[in-house]
Parts: C-alpha cells; sequence; structure tokens
C-alpha cells in the first residue's frame, strides 16, 4: 500500500431510479428543450424569405404544432410524475421534494454548509450522504414543479381559447385572472428562463457529484444504478430527508 | 314631463317612421343587428318585434375621464338608424356632448330621467373616474364623477362601461396613474355592467350591445372579463386576413420594407392581434372599410386591460413594466446565464481545493484498482 490515504472501498449496487422514473426524466428532457427552443421561435421568428405563395409553407405553424404537441407530452408527463411520487420507491416519494419535517431544513442546511461554502463537516471534508436526492435537490426540484405548474397553467391559459377540448378549456380561467393574454404570454415567457438556468446548473450538478463522490451519478440515469460504499450499509450513515419506509 | 308621458313614449318602429325611414330600412337595419350580435337568422322576427312593440328606453350617458372617442365611434356606426334612433332618439336624455341642453336646463334634464324612469333606464359610461385628490380632477357641475356616477347608477337597470377607459382605466391610469383613474366595474358592485373595451370599441358593436339588450331585456351572455362573448370571444390573430402569412412564417421586419409592401405579417413589428379579443377583424370599422391591420398598422391590443402598461406597442412584449429602461426578459434571462456560468466555474475551482484530499483518495484508490487487474 503505496499511500497512507488509500482505502479500497466495496461497492454495492443500489437501484435507485426506477425505470418509469428514468423515462420520465428523458422525456422531461427532451420535450423541455424542444417547447425552449420552438418557444423562442414562436417569439421571435427568423426573417424568411420565400417566393411560394404562403398557403404553400407553414413555418411558423409547425414550430406552434411542435410546440402544442411537446407542451401536451410535457403536461401528461408531469401529472405521471406526482403519480409516481406516490406509488414509487422511497427515492421516488413525493417526501423527498416538498420539505415536511424539521429534519428536511437540517439536512438542506448541511448541504449547503459542504457543497456550497466547502466547509468540513465532523473534521472530514465529506461526510454527507445522500443516496437519492439531497436536501436541497429535492426542494429544488420542488421549485421547479411549481415552475412546471406555472407553464402548465399559463400554457394552457393562452391556448385554451384556440382549442375546442374540454382539458385546454379547463384553463380558461388563467388569462381571465391575470387580466388577459399580453400579461399571462409574459409570465409564460419569463418563466421559461427558469428551466434554462435551472438545467444549466441540474447538468453541472451531476458532474460534480460524479467527481466527487465516484458513485456514478451520471450514469445512474441511464441505468438505474448508483454505488455505494459498504460502510454506508454497516454504519446506517444512509440519509434521506424524510425516510418513512 | 309627468308620469303620463312615460306610458305614451313611441316604440322604436314609430320614432323610425316619424324620422322618415321606410319599413324597408327598418328591417334592414333589424337584420343587420341581428347579424352583428351573432344570432341566427331566424331571430330578425324576435329583433324585429321588439323594436315595434318596445317603448324607447330611456338612455343617460355619462362622459368622465375620456376623448370622446367612443361617442364618436357610435355616431359613425354603418347604418344612419343607429345614430338617428338608438342615440338620438332613444335616449339623449342627457348626454354632454350630444344633447341640445346645456347647464342648470342640462342637469334638471340629467335629474329628470333619473327619478322618473328610477330602476329602469339605461347607463352608459364613456371615461374612467378619478378617485385622487378627492375626485378633483374631473367635475362636471359642481360634482365629482364619483358623485354622479353614484347617484345615476342607483336607478340604473344596467350600466354600460364604453370604451377602455370605463372598462380598465386606459391611457389615464396607466402607471403611475397619478389622478387615480378608475375604470367602473372597481367602483359600481350591485349593478349588471357590460364592459365594452376598446379605443374606441367599434360603432357597429356599440349598437349591437344596446340592440341585444333592447331585445331581451337582459344584459348579452358575457366573458370571464365581462365583456360580450359575441363580440369579445375571438382574438384578432384568429380572425385576421393576413393570418396565413403568420403561419407560413413570412413576417414584415420594418415598416418600409418588401414585405410591408406585400402584406405580410405584423407580428414582428409588435401586433398585439394574438394577444387581443375583439371582432377588429369581422366587422372593422367606418361601415366594413378598413381596420387597423388592413392598413399596415399592428394590433396595438387597445381592447385589452391596461394596454398601455402592457409593454410596447411596436414589439412583442417581453419587457418588464417599470423595471430597468428598457430591460426584456430574455436580455435579463442572458445576463442571469452569464452570472449562473460564471458561478458555477468558481464552484468547480472551489470544489477542487475544498475537496482536495477527498477527491486525492479516490483517485489513488481508482488507480490502485486498475493496476489489480491484470
Amino acid at each position: 500500500m503505496p499511500n497512507k490515504y488509500l482505502h479500497v472501498h466495496r461497492l454495492r449496487r443500489v437501484y435507485v431510479w426506477e425505470l418509469p422514473v428514468r423515462f420520465y426524466h428523458w422525456l422531461n428532457a427532451l420535450v423541455i428543450l424542444a417547447l425552449i427552443v420552438t418557444g423562442f421561435y414562436i417569439s421571435d421568428p427568423l426573417a424568411l424569405a420565400s417566393s411560394k405563395e404562403a398557403s404553400a409553407t407553414y413555418t411558423m405553424g409547425w414550430f406552434r404544432y411542435i410546440h402544442f404537441a411537446a407542451a401536451y407530452l410535457f403536461f401528461f408527463n408531469f401529472l405521471f410524475r406526482i403519480y409516481w411520487g406516490f406509488v414509487g420507491n422511497k427515492y421516488a416519494n413525493w417526501k423527498q421534494f416538498i420539505p415536511t419535517s424539521k429534519r428536511f431544513f437540517k439536512e438542506m442546511w448541511t448541504v449547503f454548509k459542504i457543497d456550497i461554502l466547502m466547509l468540513k463537516e465532523n473534521g472530514k471534508q465529506q461526510d454527507h450522504l445522500s443516496v437519492g436526492h439531497n436536501a436541497m435537490a429535492g426542494f429544488i426540484y420542488f421549485l421547479s414543479f411549481l415552475a412546471f405548474l406555472v407553464q402548465c397553467l399559463t400554457g394552457f391559459g393562452l391556448y385554451a381559447s384556440m382549442s375546442g377540448w374540454w382539458l385546454p378549456k379547463l384553463f380558461a380561467w388563467v388569462p381571465a385572472m391575470l387580466g388577459g393574454d399580453i400579461l399571462t404570454r409574459q409570465i409564460h415567457h419569463w418563466s421559461m428562463w427558469f428551466f434554462i438556468l435551472f438545467a444549466v446548473i441540474h447538468v453541472y450538478l451531476v458532474f460534480f457529484h460524479d467527481y466527487v463522490e465516484g458513485r456514478g451519478e451520471i450514469s445512474s440515469m441511464g441505468g438505474g444504478w448508483k454505488f455505494i460504499e459498504e460502510d454506508v450499509f454497516k454504519n446506517d450513515k444512509h440519509q434521506t430527508p424524510n425516510p418513512e419506509n | 314631463m309627468t308620469n303620463e308621458a312615460i306610458t305614451t313614449q313611441p316604440t322604436y318602429y314609430e320614432e323610425v317612421l316619424r324620422k322618415g325611414y321606410s319599413r324597408r330600412d327598418f328591417v334592414r337595419f333589424v337584420s343587420m343587428m341581428t347579424a352583428f350580435i351573432g344570432l341566427e337568422q331566424s331571430a330578425i322576427g324576435q329583433v324585429t318585434k321588439a323594436m315595434e312593440t318596445q317603448q324607447r328606453m330611456p338612455v343617460i350617458w355619462l362622459h368622465f375621464q375620456e376623448c370622446t372617442c367612443c361617442s364618436e365611434s357610435f355616431i359613425r356606426s354603418s347604418h344612419p338608424i343607429v345614430a338617428d334612433i338608438l342615440l338620438d332618439k332613444i335616449s339623449l336624455d342627457y348626454t354632454e356632448t350630444l344633447m341640445a341642453a346645456s347647464g342648470t336646463q342640462a342637469e334638471e334634464a340629467l335629474k329628470n330621467t333619473m327619478t322618473k324612469y328610477k330602476g329602469k333606464y339605461l347607463l352608459c359610461v364613456e371615461g374612467s373616474v378619478p378617485l385622487g385628490a378627492d375626485g378633483v380632477y374631473c367635475m362636471i357641475g359642481g360634482k365629482t364623477s364619483l358623485q354622479i356616477l353614484e347617484e345615476a347608477s342607483e336607478g340604473a337597470a344596467a350600466i354600460i362601461a364604453w370604451g377602455s377607459c370605463a372598462s380598465n382605466g386606459c391611457v389615464q391610469s396607466a402607471k403611475p396613474n397619478p389622478t387615480g383613474a378608475t375604470p367602473i366595474h372597481k367602483i359600481i358592485k350591485n349593478k349588471p355592467i357590460i364592459k365594452v373595451p376598446g379605443c374606441p370599441p367599434i360603432g357597429e358593436v356599440m349598437a349591437g350591445v344596446i340592440v341585444h339588450y333592447l331585445t331581451f331585456g337582459r344584459i348579452p351572455e358575457l366573458d370571464k372579463l365581462g365583456r360580450p362573448k359575441a363580440f369579445y370571444s375571438k382574438r384578432v390573430h384568429d380572425t385576421c386576413y393576413r393570418r396565413p402569412f403568420y403561419d407560413a412564417g413570412l413576417f414584415v421586419e420594418t415598416f418600409d420594407d418588401e414585405n410591408a409592401k406585400k402584406g405580410y405579417c405584423l407580428y414582428k413589428v409588435g401586433c398585439k392581434g394574438p394577444s387581443t379579443y375583439n371582432a377588429c377583424g369581422v366587422m372593422k370599422w367606418n361601415n366594413g372599410t378598413s381596420y387597423p391591420i388592413q392598413s399596415g398598422h399592428p394590433c396595438i391590443g387597445c381592447s385589452e386591460e391596461n394596454f398601455w402598461d402592457n409593454g410596447r406597442l411596436y414589439e412583442r412584449g417581453s419587457s418588464f413594466a417599470g423595471f430597468g429602461i428598457e430591460s426584456s426578459a430574455d436580455t435579463l434571462g442572458k445576463v442571469a446565464l452569464g452570472v449562473t456560468g460564471a458561478a458555477l466555474l468558481g464552484h468547480a475551482v472551489a470544489t477542487n481545493i475544498g475537496k482536495s484530499t477527498f477527491i486525492q483518495e479516490h483517485q489513488e484508490e481508482g488507480k490502485e484498482s486498475e493496476k489489480e487487474l491484470k
């Protein structure tokens, strides 16, 4: 053993993200990307020149079609994820996202100290462990669910007057409450920036955790597994914001 | 005027004949109105009957903070009977702009109508009511607008809020709203109020709202913002003849470009048609001659709530009202993105310093394991 630090860990495979969670995640990533790109185009379309009759082209129409189709997928995917928060495994449970205990807030503070302020905990550089979402991440996801809700409300609210279906019409009260489509549209546009900022930070943090902890954070959303040190099982060091099972 | 006089009021039809119109003119007017208020052909008879048998309805038309463009629009609606009968004859019991009387005489007429037709007259309000500085910004005959409105609404059967001023405050209520300009529905709560927003509203729409009330004796079906559904349920965008250019993605980039000459969609020069509910694209203006988009100007969304505070007229709204000078959501977003990027870079550096021992352990462990595998 050449190095005094060296301690070779024995890792155990833990099934963290179930298939429906992974499916939700990647479908969500895809439709949000589509919604952002088409949303930007609808908001500020390119200057096209065409010698054809207007009726022979449908560029804006297609962008809008993709936006609306993606919006439906996004909406139903969102509903599905809420459902899975009640029937999925403990890492998918709704209690991972909504603070319902003091311990949740305490753990958020711990994450803040260790991962953002880079402070030592119990004399060590990295002591904290969450196998699923840590409390901070869970709470940020909760905020992002609220952003999903805002986009669904304003988006379908704007769409309601173009649709004959009852589902979008359920949202017709939104522009009425906000005082019209103009403000509704602006809120829809501003909120979109949350998704862009979220995506950038989210991807960075996935790399951060993978790099620092070495438990396969990046690949976990592919196969569903993370690799957890045996000590964690032995010493009962596992933390999850609201353990209930 | 005595109570006797009320019971012997002429009907609309009698007034029409007295004015020198023929039966044919009358039926033409009725057919047109029936179509405007969105009724089917079979309802023409019903409207005709109402106009033939109903006595003229007294109307009080109040003017507060406004520019009279609503009245101007109304008297230009496409059939002369609208102005001659609905305005001139129905009512004119009191309307500052068009009545013959003035001063004490006029105030007397107002008072008379209010007492004699209590609970029966239609109150039309053009303009907003300034509540700032105890209402001194708009006073008529020694009374504030608020006093006049409250007195007049007391005995009204229903209230029509003409135009954007009365419906949502229009330009005088734009931030910072120095006079405290307030729309009617925020002051009067106990009467049915029909909002007919627009700056001005379309003359035929105004006539249609009145005819609907006369025919059925109740206010037309309103949408969630209190506007008659018959005229405000569709977006200008959805009835726009330039819509195919929008769908094709062909837009006017500047007002003097080739695309403007070709009549492309005005979306990129700020058209608010996609967010504006009105009948402009269908009814048009000045006897169906044209409407803003047809004359090459983007819709400014004048019938939408607070349209003066809803961003700039020649840009698709993304500006923050009252935030920065020209900041738009996208500029702010890009700045936030830059700040986030810088923060993440800083965090990445801090991670390699703050967790150096921990990361080193992992790396050595990994290398050791790699060596063990033969």
